[in-house]
C-alpha cells in the first residue's frame, strides 16, 4: 500500500565543520570563530535526513519533500545551489541566525510555525524528518520542540534506518549504546525522526534536478520570512570539548614498546 | 561514449568557471538585464516568457574555493562597486605600504650566476657598513612604479569569491552551481553550441560503473569560458579551434601559498605588502601581505624557466619562510590554511581568439595575467565587465553572438581599454628571465620604463627543449653514480627525488614546528581539505606511458602540490590519487616529455574533473 508522505526536512546550515569550530565571545554575544569566513554546508545530519526523505518519497509514490530551513539567506543561497543538485524538494526559507547558539525552543517553535503554514501539508502524513545533532553546536533539542509543537507525540532519535511496509507501519532502527539498535514499529505518520547518519550515500549532482529545484528555490529564497529571536539562555562560559592530542617524535624506538605504549594507553 | 544518449537543456547563456573574471561578468549582466521600471530587458528564447536563462557551473565544490592571495590596484573592481569599503568582505585590506626585498642566500645552496655570487659578495662585503642590509637581506630603498600597487587593496581570493558570488545571487538574475565540472564544448559545424558536463558513476579511467549518468549537454546561443588557466575547457576549445599566429602558452608560474595568523611579536602593520626576491632560487618570488585581523597571506611563484628538473614548490616554500628577514616575523605564527595555483604567465603572447561564434573568452585562460605589475585579478574582472557591456549591447540590439559581432562588442572594448594597453608593455617584459636570473631582472627594467618600447631578448623553448638531465644540473655536486643510487632507493621507498637531492646539496632540513613548517602531507590535512568526489574519472592521465617509463626526471612528481602524483615503486609510470590533488595543474606543464602528437603540450594531460582543495580562506 502506497501512502504518499508529507515529508518536512528541517535542516540548518553549518560552517564547514572539518574546520576548528572555536567558541569565541563577539558584541552579539557567542559565536563561532571565523563563521563568516567559513563555507557553509548543509548540517550533515539533516543532510543525511533530506537524502533519506527523498528516497523514501520517491518509493512511495505521492509523496512529497519539503526542506525547512532557517539561516542567515545570502548563505543559504550558496547552500542551496549545491543541495539542490541532488534531490527534488521545495524550499522554505526562515531569513534569521544560524549558528548553534540560538536558543532551540525559540528555533523549534519558528520552525514548527513554517511547518503548520505550508499549503497543502497534510498532517495525517506528515514526517518530520531533521538532523539528530548539530554539526556546529547543537542542543539536540531542536527536533523534540518542533515535534511538541506540532503535537506530534511519535518521536525518534539517532534513526539510522527506516522502512516503510506495505500494511503502512513503519520499522525504524534508533541507535543506542554500544553500537547496538533499538528497533521499533510505529502505525504510520504524524512521526518525528532525527536522523543520525542514515545509510543512504550522498546522491550526485543532477543538473536537471538542479535546475527543477531552482526554479522554486530562487522565489522562496526571495519570500524568506525573518525570523526575529528574543531572548534564549545566556551562556556564562562556552568551550570546545577537552580533546587533546599531544604527538611525540621518537626514533628508533623497538615496535615492542610502542606497542606496549598503545596497550597502557587503550587500558587507561 | 559520443553514442551515448545524454539529457539536454536549453538556457540562453551557459559560463564555465567561477572566478574573478565571471565575477565581473555576472555582476554586469545582472545589473544591466533588469530595466528601470523592474521589467526584464529581454525574454529566453530558451524559455519563452521567462528572464534570460543564465547558469554557470564551476568544478570546485564551493564558489569561494580560489586559492591566491591578491595584491591589486583593484581599479575595474572599485568601478564596479563603488563606494566599496574593503571591512565588506573578510580578510581585505587596502594596501598601505610596500616594500621589495632582495634575499641573500644564508645557506649557500641555491643556483646562482657566478655574477649573482660575485654581487652578493660585494653586499655581504660592504653593506654591513652601508646599513642597507640587515638579516641576509637588502631593501630596495624605492619600489619600480610599475609594480607599485598602492592606493590597491590586499585581499584574500576566496573570500572576495564568496562575497561577490552572494552579490551575484542576491540579484537572482544568474544561478551558479559549484560542484559541476564541465567537461567539454560542443561544437556544430565550427560554432560552439554549449557545453557538456561530466560523466558521473564512472571508473577512474571514465568508464561507466555503479550509478553511471551521462553528463549533460547545456546548449546556449552563448557559452562564456572563463576557467583560467588549465581550465579544460578553455584547452579544449584552444585544441579545436588553434591559437592566433605567433601565440603560445609556455610561460607559467606555480604559485604556493599559506594563509597565517602572525604571532604576536610580529609589527608588520595591516596593509603591508612585501615582494621578495633572489632565495630560495634567484627566481623564485615571494609575497607577503598582512590583511586585516593580524592575518598574512604569504608564499612563492616558481616559475617555468628555472631550469631545475628537480623543484618542489612546497619545500622552498618551508626555506624562504625561515630565511632571518622573514622569519623574525613569522617565528611563532600558525598556518591557518595552505594552497597552490599555476598562474599563466604568457599574458597577451598566451591569448586564444577571444571570441568566436557563440563562444567568448574571459580571466586567466583568456591571457589576461600581467607580468610586468604582478596582477591578473583586476584584470580578470575587467576583461569579464567588457564581456557583460558587449553581450548586454547585443542582447538589446537583438543580435546574434556570432564571431563579428562579438568583435565588434566584446573585443572591441578589450582593444582599447587599459588591459590591453598595459598587456602590451608587458607583452616581452618577462623574456629575459629566460636567459637568466640577471638578464631578467634587466629586461623588466627596461620594459617596465620604456612602456614596453624595448625589450631584452629571451628563451621560450618548450619544457622538452629546455630542462636538463638531473645528471647535467648537479654535476659536480653529484656524480651520475650517486643520482643513480638515490633514484634507486627513492623508487624503492616511493617517495620523491627532491628532498634526497636538496639535502645533499646543501639544503639545511626542515625543523617542524607542528604550526607553521609541517609536513607536505599534514599541510595537505590541516590547510585546507581535498575533494574528490566518487565517481568521477581521473582527470590527470600520462598520455604516453612508455614515456613516462623513461623519463628520469619526472618533474610531474617533484612538483606536484599535493603529493597527489608518487613515485611508482613497481613501475616507471607515477601514480595518481585523486584525493591528494588540488587541481594546480602543475605537473601539466612542467613535464619534460612532449605529447605524442602535439609539441606544444606535454605527456601528461589534464582533464576536466570534479573536486580539489577546499580552503576556508584562500
Amino acid at each position: 500500500m502506497s501512502v504518499g508522505y508529507h515529508i518536512v526536512v528541517c535542516g540548518g546550515i553549518v560552517p564547514d565543520p572539518l574546520q576548528t569550530l572555536e567558541p569565541v565571545k563577539g558584541p552579539a554575544g557567542w559565536g563561532l570563530k571565523n563563521e563568516l569566513m567559513l563555507p557553509a554546508i548543509l548540517d550533515p545530519w539533516a543532510g543525511h535526513a533530506l537524502f533519506e526523505a527523498a528516497n523514501l518519497a520517491k518509493s512511495a509514490p505521492g509523496s512529497k519533500v519539503w526542506l525547512v530551513s532557517m539561516g542567515p539567506k545570502a548563505k543559504l543561497q550558496q547552500v542551496m545551489m549545491t543541495i539542490a543538485q541532488k534531490v527534488p524538494f521545495e524550499l522554505v526559507v526562515l531569513d534569521g541566525p544560524a549558528g548553534g547558539f540560538v536558543e532551540a525552543h525559540e528555533v523549534g517553535t519558528a520552525l514548527a510555525e513554517a511547518i503548520e503554514a505550508l499549503p497543502g501539508l497534510d498532517k495525517s502524513k506528515l514526517l518530520v524528518f531533521g538532523g539528530w545533532q548539530s554539526a556546529s553546536r547543537g542542543a539536540g533539542a531542536t527536533m523534540q520542540i518542533v515535534g511538541e509543537k506540532l503535537g506530534i507525540f511519535d518521536q525518534f532519535q539517532g534513526v539510522d534506518k527506516l522502512e516503510a511496509r506495505a500494511d503502512g507501519t513503519m520499522r525504524i532502527l534508533e541507535r543506542v549504546e554500544g553500537g547496538s539498535y533499538q528497533e521499533s514499529v510505529v502505525a504510520g505518520p504524524p512521526a518525528v525522526l532525527g536522523w543520525a547518519t542514515g545509510e543512504l550515500p550522498e546522491p550526485p549532482n543532477n543538473p536537471q534536478v538542479g535546475m527543477q529545484n531552482m526554479r522554486l528555490v530562487m522565489p522562496a529564497l526571495q519570500k524568506a520570512k525573518p525570523v526575529k529571536i528574543d531572548g534564549g539562555p545566556e551562556y556564562a562560559k562556552v568551550e570546545i570539548p577537552s580533546q587533546k592530542r599531544e604527538t611525540r617524535i621518537v626514533k628508533d624506538t623497538p615496535s615492542e614498546v610502542i606497542a606496549k605504549e598503545i596497550i597502557d594507553w587503550l587500558g587507561a | 561514449m559520443s553514442d551515448i544518449e545524454r539529457q539536454s537543456m536549453d538556457v540562453d547563456i551557459v559560463c564555465v568557471g567561477f572566478g574573478p573574471a565571471m565575477g565581473g561578468f555576472l555582476t554586469t549582466l545582472s545589473r544591466g538585464l533588469t530595466s528601470e521600471d523592474g521589467s526584464p530587458v529581454a525574454e529566453s528564447t530558451a524559455m519563452p516568457g521567462m528572464p534570460l536563462q543564465i547558469i554557470c557551473y564551476e568544478r570546485a565544490d564551493d564558489i569561494g574555493a580560489g586559492v591566491s592571495g591578491v595584491v591589486s590596484k583593484a581599479r575595474a573592481i572599485r568601478e564596479s562597486f563603488p563606494g566599496f569599503e574593503p571591512s565588506q568582505v573578510p580578510l581585505c585590506t587596502e594596501v598601505t605600504h610596500e616594500k621589495v626585498v632582495y634575499l641573500l642566500d644564508p645557506h649557500g645552496a641555491s643556483r646562482r650566476q657566478d655574477l649573482l655570487d660575485m654581487k652578493d659578495s660585494l653586499i655581504r662585503a660592504f653593506g654591513p657598513s652601508l646599513k642597507f642590509l640587515k638579516d641576509e637581506a637588502v631593501e630596495l630603498p624605492f619600489i619600480p612604479p610599475f609594480l607599485r600597487k598602492e592606493p590597491g587593496l590586499v585581499f584574500s581570493i576566496g573570500q572576495f569569491n564568496q562575497w561577490v558570488g552572494s552579490q551575484i545571487m542576491a540579484e537572482g538574475q544568474a544561478q551558479i552551481w559549484p560542484g559541476m565540472p564541465v567537461s567539454t564544448v560542443l561544437t556544430e559545424r565550427g560554432k560552439v553550441v554549449g557545453v557538456r558536463l561530466c560523466d558521473q558513476g564512472v571508473d577512474k579511467s571514465g568508464q561507466p560503473d555503479a550509478g553511471f549518468m551521462p553528463g549533460m549537454d547545456i546548449k546556449a546561443p552563448l557559452t562564456v569560458i572563463g576557467d583560467g588557466p588549465v581550465g579544460p575547457v578553455g584547452r579544449d576549445l584552444d585544441d579545436a579551434m588553434g591559437m592566433p599566429h605567433g601565440h603560445h602558452r609556455r610561460d607559467w608560474a606555480l604559485g604556493m601559498k599559506m594563509v597565517v595568523d602572525l604571532p604576536e611579536s610580529c609589527d608588520l602593520p595591516e596593509g603591508f605588502v612585501l615582494h621578495t626576491l633572489g632565495y630560495p632560487e634567484p627566481d623564485i618570488f615571494g609575497f607577503l601581505y598582512v590583511l586585516s585581523d593580524r592575518v598574512a597571506s604569504l608564499g612563492i611563484f616558481v616559475p617555468s624557466w628555472l631550469d631545475l628538473p628537480v623543484r618542489s614548490a612546497y619545500r622552498y616554500m618551508q626555506h624562504w619562510l625561515t630565511h632571518p628577514y622573514l622569519w623574525k616575523h613569522l617565528k611563532g605564527g600558525k598556518m591557518r590554511s595552505w594552497g597552490a595555483k599555476s598562474l599563466l604567465e604568457s599574458g597577451r603572447r598566451g591569448e586564444p581568439w577571444l571570441a568566436g561564434d557563440g563562444y567568448a573568452r574571459i580571466g586567466e585562460g583568456s591571457g589576461t595575467t600581467n607580468v610586468l605589475t604582478g596582477s591578473g585579478v583586476d584584470e580578470a574582472w575587467m576583461s569579464g565587465v567588457q564581456l557583460a557591456e558587449g553581450v548586454l549591447e547585443l542582447i538589446k540590439a537583438g543580435k546574434p553572438f556570432s564571431r563579428q559581432n562579438l568583435k565588434d562588442t566584446y573585443v572591441a572594448r578589450r582593444r582599447v581599454s587599459t588591459l590591453e594597453a598595459e598587456a602590451k608593455i608587458a607583452e616581452k617584459s618577462r623574456d629575459g628571465f629566460g636567459k637568466g636570473f640577471i638578464q631578467g631582472l634587466l629586461g623588466m627594467a627596461i620594459a617596465g620604463y620604456t612602456d614596453g618600447k624595448f625589450n631584452m631578448p629571451g628563451d621560450h623553448r618548450r619544457p622538452h627543449e629546455r630542462v636538463p638531465s638531473i645528471e647535467e644540473t648537479y654535476s659536480p655536486q653529484l656524480t651520475a653514480e650517486e643520482i643513480k643510487a638515490l633514484r634507486e632507493e627513492c623508487q624503492a621507498k616511493g617517495e620523491s627525488l627532491h628532498d634526497a637531492i636538496m639535502d645533499r646539496i646543501g639544503w639545511p632540513k626542515i625543523e617542524y614546528d607542528g604550526e607553521m613548517l609541517i609536513s607536505h602531507q599534514d599541510a595537505l590535512l590541516l590547510g585546507g581539505k581535498v575533494q574528490a568526489p566518487f565517481g568521477y574519472a581521473d582527470h590527470v592521465v600520462f598520455v604516453d606511458p612508455d614515456a613516462c617509463r623513461r623519463c628520469n626526471e619526472k618533474i610531474c612528481i617533484e612538483m606536484c602540490s599535493g603529493q597527489a602524483i608518487t613515485t611508482n615503486p613497481d613501475d616507471g609510470v607515477p601514480l595518481f590519487d585523486r584525493e591528494k590533488c588540488v587541481h594546480c595543474g602543475a605537473c601539466l606543464w612542467n613535464c619534460s616529455k612532449p605529447h605524442p602528437t602535439d609539441p606544444e603540450k606535454t605527456n601528461v594531460e589534464f582533464r576536466a574533473g570534479a573536486g580539489g582543495l577546499h580552503s576556508a580562506e584562500n
